[in-house]
């Protein structure tokens, strides 16, 4: 059974190195995986999507509307943009953080309110402020390892596995910090 | 490995020994990824015309070349293709053409495949990783066995997808020996005529030779539903109808005539799935074989699974409905020197011809400055014909802007034009010392090769005042006071003139400033004016003042220079 994960957010927010990480694990335990990114301008404070699907042998590199089992959202308004692709029994790990785009910055659309509430409703989520955790270990930019941390409770893979799938992917001298923050993740969730 | 690493390795193992490139998503990790292997020499070309003439040199001259670009570079790289499609190959020659259906990162969607009839070229098309790697090989198999340059054909998808990949050792393939050979190399009339007879003749070769090609594949399952099909579209055809019958085409163009009217006899409905251009459908449809293809499959974008599920199958998917939330389309970084630029061209209500690059996204709201963009280096001609045809004073409002890389790409053409033509116009070169977009490659005036050596960089500067042109100005990017006082100035020059616009990427390493804006919340008369330049790192508080989030600031100091009642504060952060 091919398990189809989503990571999505805004450009600039660190989706490329999660996917990685979860590239690298799936792939040391042995499964067929591809992954799937944005580059270019997108990547530009746009809103980004990246796809991983592991299994036995996976075809499409891309997850397809109705189909993924983890949806992994570093900001709440792209969660509600692609909560849609959250298969029924599907999980919603939700990164608690605001981030206006132009367009509501310029005035031209408004926010939407009760964007958690709205989603719990409907589907499984689990949450966390992970950037007021992030801060409060010392570096915002680790949260989205705090985010990957909840996450992984909803794969396949020991915890040790994604210690060492961590320490493979970042640079050397922040391991320690990305540890403590996918174990802030882990565990806290 | 990622789509465009394999086809870097794919190079490697290949025993390819030159590459030449110009950036362009999603192209661009070919080369980067090409640069790594010391056995290959690999560089920045200034645009995609010169990195295929470097490949193709290499070629003649005996050893194994590749030249990789996106989709429209293959367009500036089309005047050399065409011709090298007459003289043949010596070391075997690859050109990389990735195309972009769905328009992550491009001015259009079109569809190399067309190109590659016109210039008869044979197209090949992996539809994975691996593939994309072992279709390297090939790709230098039939070229140098066919006498013709071969296109890679990947997409999007491909090229940033990532699969497993198996890698083997490289190939040492002995430098082959160069002869004179003007009637094969030397393409004036007499000589291409015969050579085109050859090319026709190739190409028909190729298209009988392909029925047997182990990378053109049919695979027979239930024949009620057959596919032809190949590329990324492929794994869509397996990931929804496992069991289809599914013809997979390695090379789309030729197109192995018999061993398609063999495949379209032995399913009981067949159906062309191909991104982009009814390319393959055409050709089928025109040797009286019934299909369906763009009847129901669209023009527009990338495909997928669900729409074969919809389409062929006819299932309800049950899909929600997107929620309906405000678009988040990309913008230009906090602390871009573009925004300081392009907040000063607002206040002055001047029009901007644009370009091709980040600075792109100054035209979209809130600061509507650019108004025009075609290709890369089509600013400054543009505005020159605007001047030709309205006269001096209409462009008295007008500026264009150019990045640098862009400028080396092509621009530096058009600006020779407006000096020999006698312009009047006002060309603002900003000058961030990269290629931004595409993720920050060097070129032939920042002083860095690929391969990371340090080389004497081209001075724009000196190279504008080469060109004669009197007014060249330097300004720093986040001077706002200097730039407008130099924009008036320029602008209502009766002549062509220069502005250089300097400050480096706020991305590029060890460019950080070393500040954070904050606000200063009892003096903000909530004018508004900070928020103009469309900064994502400042917010309205729904009181009416300031926020600015300190993990995005970047300590330009743009919405401090603005701010006109001391309400925001640079500190040293």
């Amino acid at each position: 059974m091919t398990k189809n994960i989503m990571i999505v957010g805004v450009g600039g927010q660190g989706t490329l190195l999660t996917s990685r990480i979860l590239g690298g694990i799936t792939r040391d335990a042995g499964y067929d995986v591809k992954l799937s990114e944005v580059h270019g301008m997108a990547q530009r404070g746009g809103s980004v999507v990246t796809f991983v699907r592991y299994g036995e042998a996976v075809a499409e590199p891309i997850v397809e509307a109705g189909c993924a089992d983890v949806l992994i959202a570093f900001e709440k308004l792209e969660a509600l943009r692609y909560a849609h692709f959250l298969k029924e029994d599907g999980v919603l790990i939700l990164n608690e953080q605001r981030m206006e785009p132009i367009t509501v910055l310029t005035g031209a659309a408004a926010y939407p309110e009760h964007i958690v509430e709205d989603l719990e409703k409907e589907y499984t989520v689990f949450k966390m402020d992970a950037m007021e955790e992030a801060k409060k270990l010392g570096n915002a930019k680790v949260f989205n390892i705090i985010v990957l941390g909840m996450a992984a409770r909803h794969m396949d893979f020991s915890k040790e596995a994604w210690l060492s799938a961590i320490e493979k992917t970042v640079p050397p001298k922040t391991v320690e910090i990305n540890r403590t923050a996918f174990l802030k993740g882990y565990e806290g969730a | 490995m990622l789509g465009n690493e394999a086809i870097a390795r794919g190079a490697y193992e290949a025993g390819v020994k030159v590459s030449a490139a110009y950036p362009g998503t999603p192209s661009t990790e070919i080369s980067e990824n090409i640069a790594l292997y010391d056995e290959i020499y690999a560089e920045w070309s200034p645009n995609e015309k010169v990195a295929t003439e470097v490949a193709i040199g290499a070629s003649i001259s005996g050893v194994r070349a590749m030249a990789s670009m996106k989709h429209v570079g293959v367009n500036v790289a089309s005047d050399p293709l065409y011709t090298i499609s007459y003289s043949g190959v010596n070391g075997g020659l690859v050109l990389v053409a990735a195309d972009d259906p769905g328009l992550y990162s491009s001015q259009n969607e079109q569809d190399t495949r067309c190109v590659a009839r016109a210039a008869l070229v044979p197209v090949l098309e992996p539809s994975d990783s691996q593939e994309a790697k072992d279709f390297v090989k090939t790709a230098y198999e039939i070229s140098e066995k066919y006498d013709t340059p071969v296109i890679l054909r990947t997409t999007t998808r491909l090229a940033h997808s990532q699969g497993v990949v198996t890698l083997e050792e490289r190939q040492e393939i002995e430098d082959k020996p160069y002869e004179r050979n003007p009637a094969k190399y030397v393409m004036m009339p007499a000589n291409a005529i015969g050579r085109h007879v050859y090319v026709e003749q190739r190409m028909n070769a190729l298209a009988q030779d392909g029925c047997g090609f182990a990378i053109n594949r049919a695979e027979y399952r239930d024949t009620s539903i057959g596919f032809i099909t190949s590329g990324i579209p492929y794994q869509y055809v397996r990931e929804a109808c496992p069991n289809a019958s599914v013809l997979k085409l390695g090379m789309v163009h030729p197109l192995p005539k018999k061993l398609i009217e063999e495949f379209a006899q032995k399913v009981d409905v067949l159906y062309i799935f191909e991104e982009l251009e009814p390319v393959i459908e055409e050709q089928v449809k025109s040797w009286g074989i019934k299909a369906l293809g763009k009847e129901i499959f669209t023009l527009q974008g990338e495909y997928s699974a669900n729409m074969i599920r919809e389409k062929v199958l006819k299932e309800d998917l049950h899909i929600k409905e997107p929620a309906k939330v405000p678009a988040r389309p990309p913008i230009l970084c906090p602390g871009c020197p573009h925004r300081s630029v392009y907040s000063v061209l607002s206040k002055l209500k001047i029009h901007a011809a644009g370009d091709i690059g980040c600075y792109t996204l100054g035209a979209l709201p809130p600061l509507n400055v650019i108004d025009t963009t075609v290709c890369m280096g089509s600013s400054i001609s543009t505005l020159h014909g605007m001047e030709k045809a309205k006269g001096k004073e209409y462009v008295k409002n007008w500026v264009a802007v150019i990045g640098d890389s862009t400028f080396m790409h092509t621009g530096v053409n058009s600006l020779m034009n407006m000096v020999y033509n006698q312009a009047t116009g006002t060309v603002i070169i900003l000058d961030n010392s990269t290629t931004g977009m595409t993720g920050h490659q060097d070129h032939a005036a920042t002083g860095k090769t690929l391969k990371g050596e340090t080389v004497p960089a081209i001075n724009i500067f000196n190279l504008c005042k080469a060109m004669g042109i009197e007014s060249v100005t330097e300004v720093n990017a986040f001077d706002t006071e200097a730039l407008e006082r130099v924009i008036k100035e320029e602008v209502a020059r009766d002549a062509v003139s220069v502005i250089i616009t300097k400050s480096p990427c706020v991305l590029l390493k060890g460019n950080v400033f070393p500040y954070k804006c904050t606000p200063v919340e009892d003096k903000c008369k909530k004018c508004g004016m900070c928020l103009k330049p469309g900064c994502p790192a400042l917010r309205k508080k729904s009181d009416g003042t300031i926020a600015i989030d300190e993990t995005m600031c970047n300590g330009c100091g743009l919405c401090e220079q603005l701010c006109k009642f001391g309400a925001i504060e640079r500190v040293k952060g």
